[in-house]
């Protein structure tokens, strides 16, 4: 426990400090993979550290469902640190004195960037459920224009856990000369039945909130907080272990107690505690956002266009590999990054997998863990060496 | 302790694929890649070696030799390479089978239990010897089976598996200059390149 307390105090150092997110306003058209056209949008992101004179010392970071720009440092308004601030920041795996770090929010998402609460410039109203469908691909798409709007040729490494890690795979295949690594973490090459299960009962959860109303809440002036907490709720009981929860609840209450002959309230730690994340959740995300990019995961199968095949897919690919995952993972499991290894091995190409131990589930990827930090520092630390011309 | 294994290079073509299984620190696999321009692979399961490779730029992956290699297709490799590890595992000719499956040849380097110091140590103590190549006491060791080269050859005999070369090394002093004269009293590392 200690050893823990001193990790996460070495974490409270090296942040990149005080941020602001800037906007991008992409006026290429963007060709979304379901036909739609969108004539310009715009794209919220921030950025740590200094681009170098050569301008190849960029990384990209890429966000998974719930994520956004803000991945590290903090805003002078909000103590509280980006999502990934554990992992980014000077000293850090993803070092900020040595690269130039991109963290966008993508389209699609709620935290400024163009998505279901933007307005629809043929109706002037918001987009809501009408916002076209996107796929990840989409996301890569506007990565790359963002790429272009701030003059940078190539990444050094794109880099994204979850749907951040589908994200960096699709990079690998699209622009396979736009990246020079491509760090995949507790990710897939597409959904299990059971994934896509876990996201359907959660997009019911809020279609089923009366304030919903069918996507359109925006014009209604209603926001469905109940039925998107409910989500969140599922969600988050998939992204933890049995493990952790046990850990950390157990069968604790927090009100009443079990005795016989009483009848009081009982509320158990978890109950309140899922509440407590589920409420906060909908404070902040919407609700169409949910629906569009859990779809996106759901419909992500990396190999669809090259036949099912993982290998043939992976041959398009230039850039080297590192693929993590996470042993009490359930939701991405490691079997599901030992298949993308696997698939890179037979492709011929350049690839480390490391698996972590960790009680944490899915969200481990976010958590401090030593093991995770030194592997990913490692892999990096090569990259920055390469690019500063000390290592080959 | 540190035999030179360097010559096995001339047993591995350049810019074949090359998968280590056990790779350590990934030392031999950056020479390969340095002289050969293999495309090289090592598989390892300890944090700190693994952290090793990343660090150099060897393609290291996180898996278990005793939890099986299916995952590798068949002549998926040129050649697969294991040193002083057949030794530590649970089913050494199961993993040799796994090695020739997956590999066109594949390299094995292991101690010699019918060195003369080992027999010696045995023989006029009475206890199961601890020496530089074995270097632990019987009941905390990675080394499970205990065999000689001679033990070795019979195996492959009984399996099929060609033996393509073999070379026997030894740093000590008779052993260096009589390892030729009568292997299996004097060799301290064999090492042996295979193919079904």
């Amino acid at each position: 426990m200690s050893l823990q307390t001193s990790n996460d105090q070495r974490d409270q150092k090296g942040s990149v400090g005080y941020v602001t997110p800037q906007e991008a306003v992409i006026e290429q058209p963007l060709s979304l993979a379901c036909g739609i056209v969108l004539p310009t949008h715009s794209l919220v992101y921030e950025t740590y550290g200094t681009l170098n004179q050569d301008r190849n010392n960029a990384v990209l970071i890429c966000h998974a469902l719930s994520g956004n720009q803000h991945a590290a440092g903090v805003y002078e308004d909000d103590s509280k640190p980006g999502w990934w601030d554990h992992y980014i920041g000077p000293g850090k795996p993803i070092d900020s004195d040595r690269f130039f770090v991109v963290s966008v929010n993508n389209i699609g998402s709620c935290f400024g960037s163009t998505g279901p609460n933007s307005e629809n410039p043929e109706t002037g109203k918001p987009w809501g459920a009408d916002f076209p469908p996107l796929r990840a691909r989409d996301w890569v798409e506007s990565q790359k224009l963002l790429m272009e709007y701030l003059n940078i040729n190539c990444w050094a490494a794109v880099i994204g856990g979850s749907l951040g890690g589908m994200q960096a795979m699709r990079w690998s295949l699209e622009y396979p000369d736009r990246l020079k690594n491509a760090v995949v973490i507790a990710s897939s090459m597409k959904l299990s039945a059971q994934n896509i299960a876990f996201n359907e009962i959660a997009r019911r959860a809020i279609k089923s909130d009366p304030d919903f109303c069918d996507g359109n809440y925006l014009l209604e002036n209603k926001v469905p907080h109940r039925g998107l907490a409910l989500a969140r709720m599922i969600g988050h009981v998939t992204y933890l272990s049995d493990e952790s929860m046990g850990q950390k609840f157990g069968r604790d209450l927090r009100m009443g107690d079990l005795l016989q002959g009483k009848t009081d309230p009982i509320e158990f730690q978890i109950e309140s505690y899922l509440n407590y994340q589920g409420d906060k959740f909908s404070g902040f995300f919407d609700a169409n956002s949910y629906m569009l990019i859990t779809k996106m995961l759901d419909y992500f199968d990396l190999a669809r266009e090259y036949n099912h095949d993982p290998v043939a897919a992976f041959k398009h690919a230039q850039c080297d590999f590192l693929v993590i995952s996470f042993s009490s993972d359930w939701r991405f499991s490691p079997s599901k990054s030992q298949e993308i290894t696997d698939a890179l091995i037979a492709a011929g190409k350049q690839v480390s997998y490391v698996a972590i131990d960790s009680d944490h589930g899915h969200d481990a990827f976010l958590l401090p863990n030593q093991r995770y930090r030194e592997a990913f520092g490692s892999y990096l630390s090569r990259v920055a060496d390469q690019i500063e011309g000390i290592a080959q | 302790m540190n035999h030179d294994i360097g010559f096995i290079k001339d047993w591995i073509e350049p810019q074949s694929r090359v998968l280590d299984l056990g790779c350590g620190d990934g030392s031999l696999l950056v020479s390969l890649r340095d002289q050969l321009k293999v495309l090289g692979y090592g598989l390892e399961i300890d944090p700190q070696s693994i952290s090793r490779c990343l660090a150099q730029g060897i393609n290291v992956i996180e898996q278990d030799l005793n939890k099986g290699l299916k995952n590798f297709a068949d002549h998926s490799f040129d050649t697969v390479l294991m040193t002083q590890t057949l030794q530590a595992l649970r089913y050494p000719h199961l993993v040799l089978d796994e090695m020739l499956r997956i590999g066109s040849k594949c390299i094995v380097t292991f101690p010699n239990f019918g060195n003369w110091r080992t027999r010696a140590y045995l023989s006029f103590r009475g206890r199961m010897p601890v020496t530089k190549q074995l270097a632990y006491q019987w009941y905390d060791t990675p080394n499970i089976h205990f065999f000689t080269h001679t033990d070795f050859e019979a195996l492959c005999k009984a399996r099929k598996i060609n033996i393509l070369h073999r070379q026997f090394l030894a740093n000590g002093f008779p052993d260096k200059l009589l390892k030729s004269l009568c292997p299996n009293l004097f060799t301290e590392i064999a090492v042996y390149h295979l193919s079904r």
